[in-house]
Order: structure tokens, then sequence, then C-alpha cells
């Protein structure tokens, strides 16, 4: 039986070990989720340490619901990351749109109002209709869900490739802002504290979600576990975080815990673990959607929108008339022990005692091989042959084309992204900012994955991103302040696929380290393999900024005007093409190895990203495309053309890391700053000169239809 | 003076409009859908949002609530009465407003701004406006089609009731610059005394320039001005 759970003979003979006799059904169920990959990171954990986590303003770092830090006079925010893949193949919609609940809940936990969301998402090519069906339902799901519950989607980013057409990518993080005295944490104290159940009734769906779907590999039978996807609704969510935050205004929460993955068995054990103690469940007491649930359903169910509360004997009845006023459902399902013991009763029977801390601290902890894939060099060894001349008008057309590059707009005025009027700079930007109101501070975010450039090599891969996130938040005045990781990887029991794991770590902690900033949380997510084929290692950083005081027109990008001089800051190389857009689009080529990061010179860029923030109207980070396509979208979104005089197409076209685009009005000086001028705001065209003339309509058109033409 | 918005389970513009009236210089106020007693409200406004989540159809249910029967009460008494998005899909199943609200044509959510045409300045919505200004607010709907029966739409027209229509950036009317689908790219209507008015766009969105637009302001500005008129104590 244990098998059919996903978990192995070692791990039951532990099970038997810690209990000293043979689990019961409902137990057994309990350890299967608790110990399963997607719950305990028992492949990862031991790598994980690698990460530097402590910063003077981290106020909560990783293992708790969400990373916490503090933003001065009393403000702290909450940031969150996690991903829903599995679920999303199965059912696209409700995958996405549970992943967005989940993540919202992980938050308002916390005692934060959530207050913005992104989805980084990735897809096979949009030629298969298959792939097209996905990125439709997975939108629909993302904007169904998080519209409706009333928390906005600032945006995210889009990646295709083949390797994600049996096992899209999707991601979410969700940012919260609290008072410091809000905070709340899970850890259960008091002995006779009484456990309420606030919100959805529990029913059979997302029974064993975290074990069978998010620890496993797909297969051709995969459609056969659509039942371990959970349906969301949205309705219900809205109305428990509105009766979460009044309950934490109250004061009459001891702490409380979500309900996700393994349901009241995790939240339980959790509680009870972090609080040193033991909890009494009730299942009679537990209000379900149907009759005739066995123990072990109603503990793994993972029916979504519910609240493990831990309250005071006293306050039950002001959490009872609260729950009643925002019309969620409330019921007493447990007591608070001592003795550490997690008991589980049906009809007076006792159908499970365990040790609490067993399920969450004795899991396994695997140290997997690993192995240097061998097909590394031959990848190497292919990289992107470059031709003498480029027309690079002629390159533009097929760039910005590109479904990766082309608007997103298609994808983003799905999502409600102005709620709570804190939207400065929204979707289409390097980085979301947002401000705090009744304060001068402002919150900048952004999400960044390279899932090509970390399968030519992980740990510059992985290097890369962090830094490219901190400059799309630098470039609106922020300074980098907290990163979660959501590291994407395929079967760990593949030696090659622990080898991507581990470099890829080193590479964004090293990165992390090297810009000062820690990492609050994240999530790993296992396993993204179909039918034997793993995706590319795709780690995703979510990258949070902050300043204070905001810069008083924040740059963006539709703000070039006729006249202004276009200056390119950070180093020129053009030698860097490896995992290039204009290699992948252009020439085909996928290989190669990416340059490395310059950690000195990226603090510089930023710092100077920072500076120009203040006065700057344009600030934009160069990334894929090179120069010639962060050119066309400023020029494209201000509705005016450019002169570049330029020689050498490699410098327009490569991909050197830190570095970013400047438009700066006619008479201002910034030397020092940049490192030359590249030329003039005007006209009617990207003008290159001998390198091509791209008309700006031409140029705007191919743009805005990169996705509507594949989509309809 | 003191404005009640109104919060259903669901609705989730409330604290967005208290914010923008108070940009605006209004005391504004939270009312509970349970709440039955109004009469120390200068105004009303039904924000944005889900209200009840929109089950069965968008402000189906949000019309059987307790407050609606006094928020009819208050229309009648001639005080201003503004519904946005949402709102103004629960003014036309309470049939304080004419027409219903339909899914857009392209059957996809839409967050974006869009440009609207002062067609009258005869409500408390537009009265500060000038007819024929072109202003910048966002749209964020997914069921923001504007229908209506024959005989109503005619009625809309012939009285000047059609307060906003969506237009290009010049103010031209032309079917490309109608974001849903609305029939004849109405996007905003008043009631016969022009005191009970509804809008799909959100114009608290657009009241500072820091967010992009404050183009919003005098839409608002003229409710907040009507709500001054009416002198309601405290």
């Amino acid at each position: 039986m244990h098998r059919n759970l996903g978990m192995t003979d070692d791990e039951y003979q532990a099970v038997t070990g810690i209990l000293d006799r043979s689990p019961a059904p409902a137990e057994l169920a309990m350890y299967s989720v608790m110990w399963s990959e997607h719950c305990s990171y028992k492949s990862s954990r031991v790598w994980l340490g690698r990460f530097p986590t402590t910063a003077p303003w981290v106020v909560v770092g990783p293992g708790e619901n969400a990373g916490v830090v503090d933003l001065g006079d009393g403000w702290l925010a909450a940031l969150r990351i996690e991903s829903h893949n599995h679920p999303s193949f199965v059912e696209p919609y409700q995958g996405a749109a549970t992943g967005v609940g989940g993540i919202l809940r992980d938050i308002f936990t916390m005692g934060a109002r959530p207050i913005a969301l992104w989805d980084p998402i990735r897809f096979g090519p949009l030629d298969e209709p298959r792939n097209r069906y996905m990125l439709k339902g997975v939108v629909a799901g993302i904007a169904g869900y998080g519209n409706a519950v009333g928390v906005p989607t600032l945006g995210g980013e889009i990646e295709f490739a083949s390797c994600y057409a049996g096992n899209p990518l999707v991601n979410v993080m969700a940012l919260g802002l609290l008072r410091r005295e809000q905070l709340v944490l899970s850890a259960a104290s008091g002995e006779g504290n009484i456990a309420l159940l606030l919100g959805a009734a529990t029913g059979r769906d997302g029974i064993g979600g975290a074990s069978i779907l998010a620890s496993a590999s797909f297969d051709e039978e995969s459609g056969a576990k659509r039942p371990s996807v959970q349906i969301g609704d949205p309705f219900e969510e809205k109305k428990l975080i509105e009766a979460c935050l009044e309950l934490y205004q109250r004061g009459v929460v001891v702490s409380i815990q979500d309900l996700g993955a393994a349901g009241i068995s995790c939240a339980a054990a959790e509680c009870a673990a972090n609080g040193g103690m033991g909890m009494d469940v009730t299942l009679d007491a537990v209000h379900l959607r149907e009759p005739g649930m066995t123990p072990a359903e109603i503990l793994m169910s993972e029916s979504q929108e519910r609240m493990l509360a831990i309250v005071r004997p006293d306050d039950v009845a002001e959490v009872l008339a609260l729950a009643e006023k925002w019309e969620i459902d409330a019921s007493a399902i447990g007591t608070v022990t001592t003795g550490g013991t997690l008991r589980v009763f049906q009809e007076g029977t006792l159908v499970a005692a365990v040790p609490a801390a067993s399920l969450t601290e004795d899991a396994p902890r695997y140290e997997r091989p690993r192995r240097r894939p061998e097909w590394l060099d031959a990848v190497w060894a292919d990289a992107p042959v470059l031709p003498e001349h480029v027309d690079v008008a002629e390159a533009l057309r097929l760039l910005l084309d590109d479904p990766a590059l082309g608007d997103r707009s298609w994808i983003s005025e799905q999502y409600d992204h102005q709620l709570f009027l804190n939207t400065v700079v929204g979707p289409g930007h390097d980085g979301s900012l947002l401000r705090i109101k009744g304060t001068d501070k402002g919150l900048a975010v952004s999400t960044d994955g390279d899932g090509l450039r970390c399968r030519l090599d992980p740990h510059r891969g992985g290097a890369r991103i962090v830094w490219e996130a901190a400059l799309n938040v630098a470039v609106t005045g922020a300074r980098p302040y907290a990163v979660v990781d959501n590291l994407n990887f395929g079967n760990p029991e593949k030696p090659e696929v622990m080898w991507q794991f581990v470099e890829a770590i080193e590479g964004m902690a090293q990165a992390c380290q090297a810009m000062e900033v820690p990492v609050i949380g994240g999530n790993v997510s296992f396993y993204n393999e179909t039918d034997g084929v793993d995706i590319h290692p795709t780690p995703v950083v979510g990258m949070l900024g902050f300043c204070d005081p905001m810069p008083p027109f924040p740059p963006r990008l539709d703000r070039a005007e006729e006249g202004m001089a276009v200056w390119l800051v950070g180093p020129e190389t053009g030698s860097d093409f490896a995992g290039s857009a204009f290699a992948r689009v252009v020439l085909g080529n996928e290989g190669g190895r990416p340059g490395d990061v310059d950690p000195e010179q990226g603090r510089r860029t930023i710092a100077t990203a920072i500076e120009l923030a203040g006065w700057s109207p344009v600030l934009h980070d160069v990334s894929a495309g090179g120069v010639a396509v962060a050119l066309a979208e400023i020029c494209i979104r201000s509705g005016v053309g450019v002169t570049v005089a330029e020689g050498d197409w490699r410098l327009l076209l490569d991909e050197s890391p830190h570095r970013m685009l400047a438009v700066l009005p006619a008479e201002a000086d910034p030397s020092g700053l940049a490192t030359r001028r590249l030329g003039a705001m005007g006209g009617e065209a990207l003008d290159f000169g001998l390198l091509g003339v791209l008309p700006l309509g031409e140029a705007a058109a191919i743009w805005r239809n990169a996705l509507p033409r594949r989509l309809g | 003076m003191t404005v009640a918005v109104i919060v259903f389970p669901g609705t989730n513009c409330e604290h967005d409009v208290v914010h923008a009236l108070g940009v605006l210089g209004c005391h504004a106020e939270l009312v509970w859908h349970k709440e039955t007693d109004l009469a120390g409200a200068s105004g009303v406004v039904l924000p944005g949002g889900f209200a009840h989540g929109d089950y069965l159809r968008t402000g189906a249910i949000a019309r059987f609530s307790p407050v609606m029967t006094e928020v009819a009460r208050l229309a009648e008494l001639g005080r201003p009465v503004l519904g946005v998005c949402n709102g103004f899909q629960i003014l036309c199943e309470a049939g304080l407003l004419p027409g219903a609200l339909v899914a857009n044509r392209s059957l996809r959510f839409i967050c974006r701004p869009v440009h609207l045409r002062v067609e009258s300045t005869g409500s408390v919505l537009t009265a500060a406006a000038t007819i024929g200004d072109v202003l910048r607010i966002p749209l964020n709907s997914y069921q923001g089609g504007f229908v209506a029966p024959a005989p109503d739409l005619a009625a809309l027209e012939e009285e000047g009731r059609v307060m906003l229509r969506y237009c290009d950036p010049d103010g031209a009317v032309t079917d490309t610059a109608n974001p849903n689908g609305s029939t004849g790219a109405i996007a905003a209507i008043a009631n016969p005394a022009g005191n009970v008015a509804g809008l799909m766009p959100h114009p608290e969105r657009a009241v500072e320039a820091i967010l992009g637009s404050s183009d919003g302001a005098v839409l608002l500005g003229s409710f907040v001005a009507a709500a001054v008129a009416v002198g309601v104590a405290p």
C-alpha cells in the first residue's frame, strides 16, 4: 500500500521504527504526504543551506509560510513563491487558479494583506495546439482567480521551449504588506487552546496532490490524475482573507496555518511541532462536503480555501461570530496538548497517534548522486557561428515577432493590475513598482528565469538571473532587498539533474552574496519530466527591491521624447551570444557556453541605475535581444524613433550582463555613469545606418502581434 | 457630510473608492451590505468587485442584499448614487438603471486604460465635465458590454442619458475604440433625474497622476459636489 502512496520501502521501515509498530492506514497516509518530496524537500534540503539568509532587515527567513522583511516605520513586507506545475499540466485553468489561491493563503497566514501577484510561466512552442490550449487555460485561471479574489497581478515572465510542452511551468509569487504588530506565526502554544478549521468544507478533491502529482513524473497515463487536482473558489478565499485580517486586528488568534499540501495532516502537525506541542484532532467535527469519507481521506484532502486557527477558549465565541459575519464556516476540530503527540479520533476511536515533530522533522534527507552531463561538452562546442554582416533591421523583424520577446499585453490585460491604487509601474516594464500609501516608500519587484542559459551552464545561468532581477528593480530606483527562489528541475533521481540543481544553487547563492541580498524563502519543484525527458533546469528568482523615498517620477519605457539622447551604461563585449535571443531566433542555435557574471561590474551598474532613476525619464535593462530589442521597446512604447551610429552589429545584439540603456535630455552629461552615447531619439524609424533601417510603425505592428497572431 | 461605500462579500474596490474620495477631500465610510439605514449618507457608491462571487449572474444576488432597499429609497429621494463596474451591474440588476452588462466580445477580461468622450453633463457623474472632453480612465471587467432593449436604448439616447462613450484618443467613436462591444459604445448612463449613474470604467483609479492619469477626478468630483449639495448632517 505504501508504494501506491509514493513511499519507498526504506521510508516505510523508518515510519515503523518511529512508531515501533506498523502504521495504521491514516498514519501511513499522513507520513506519505508529509514525507513527499513536495512537502519535505528531502532531496534538496542539504543544498538549500548554501543560500545566504540573514541580513539586519530580515524579520522572518526561510521555513515559515513566507519570508518577511522590515521596511522601517513599522512596515513589513511578506514575500513567497510557489509552483503549480503538475496540477496545471493536468488541468490548466484549475491548476493555475489554485496556485494563486495557495500562495495568497501563505501571505495572509503571516498577518499580511496580499497586495500583488506575479506569474512566471513557461510552455511548449505555440505552433502546437495543445500548448496554446495550455497557455490560454493557465492565463484564464490566473485571471479568473486573481481578479475575483481581489489581488492585482502585476506581471511575471514567459518563456517557450519544447521541453516545457510535456511539463509547463506555472510559478506564482505573492507580496503582502503588514504592520509589525500584525505579524502572526504558525507555532501553536497554550495547552487547551482550540484549533478552529475555517473556510470551505472538506471534500475528496486533491487527495494526494502533493505526493502523487507534485512528487512524481508524468507519462501518458497522467490524465487519470485529474481527480488529484483541486478546484478553487476565489469568492470563498476573498471572504477568508477579510475574515482572517479582521481576526488578527482584534488579536483573537494565537497562531494560524493555511491548509495546502497534505491538508489537515500538515497544518495540524506544523502548528503543533513548531510550538513544541501536541494536538488532539476530532475528525467528526470537520465540516465535510460529502458523507462517508475515511479518516485518511479527510486528513489528506487538499480542498482549497481552508485555514487552521489556534484560539484561546475564551475567544472562540468571538471568532465564530466573526466567521458568521463573513459567511464562512468554522468548526472546532482540535485541542492543543502537551507531550508532542498528534492524535486523531473518529467516532471516539483513535485512528492515528504519531509524534507531531516526526512528520515534519524526521523526514528522510537524501544526498543524491550528482554527475556532470556527458552531453554538455558537445553542447558547448556547438557555439553560435557569427556571420560577418548582419542586417539589424532584418534581425529585429524576427526578434520582435518572437512570442517571448513581443508585447505581452495579450496576457497582462487579462489581469487586474491596478487594484489597491499602488501600481506606479505596472506590466510591460523591467520591474513593477508599488507605492506604500501614506509613506514615501516604494517596493519594486521582478521575476526572472532563463531555462536555456541554465541548461548551457546552470552555475552561470543561475548567477545571471539573480543579477538581472536585481538590475530590473534597480532601474525603478529601488535597491535589491530580498530574494525568493523557485527551483524547477527534472527528476532528482538522475545524477545529471542533481548536478544541475547544485550548480544552479551555487551560482545563485554567489550572486546573492556578492550583492548582499538575503534569500528569505523558496520552493523546490522536482520531477518536471514527461516520458523520461527532463525540462531545462529552470530556477526562477523573485527579487524584492526597496526605495525610501521613491523617485518622484520613476523611469518608464514610454517617456522618451524627440531630441533626447540614448546612453549605454555598462560593459560592451560584443561577444556574449551563447543562449542569446539572436542565436536562438535568428541563427537557430541553442549551444555554446554563456558568459559569466562580473560581480564588481554588477554592483556598479546597479548603483548607477539607482542614481539615474532619480532623474532619467527612461531606464531599461538590456537583456534578451540585446541593445537592439531594448531600443525597439523604448521606441515603440514612446512612439518615437531613434538614430544610432554603430558600425558593429555585434554590439547591438549580444547579451553580456550588467547593462542598461538610459534616455536622457540632450543637454544632460552622465559622464562617469554612462559608457557612451549611442544616438538620439527622433524620427519615424529605428535607424541603424549601414546596419539597416526599420520603420517604427512596422516594428510596432510586429511586436504587438507576436502573441495575438498565434493565440487569436 | 459622509458618503456610504457599500461592501458586499466579494466587493474589492471599496478601499480604493474611499481613498480616491479622500484625495478629493470627501469623507467616506464602508457600509456592510446588511445595513438597513443609510439616512445619514449624503451619497452612496456601489464599488467594483465580485459581489457574492458574481455567482448566478453579476449583481443578481447582490440586488437582494438588505442594503439595496435603502439604496433604492435614497435614489428616490434624489441623493447621488453611483455604481462603478460591478456596482453598475448591480444597479442594472436592481432596476435602478436600465439595461444589462454582458461578457466582452473578446470573451477575455480587459484591464487597460480606455478613452471616454463626455456626452452629457446631466448627471451626478458628469456635471463638472465638459461635453466633448476626452478622458483616459482604466477599464477592468469581463462583463462590460452594455446592452438594453430597443425602447430603453432609444429613451437613453433621446433623453440625453448616455453620459460617456468609448472613443479613440481624439474623441472619435469607432468600432475599434469600443473595447467590449457595448451597444452604441455606451460606457456610462444615468436615470432620468440624473442622480443615479453607473459606469464600467474605474474613475477611482485615475485621480492621481503618479498612477497614470488624473482624468477620473472630474467624474468623482462631480459626484462629491452633488453629495455636498445634499448636505445631510453627519
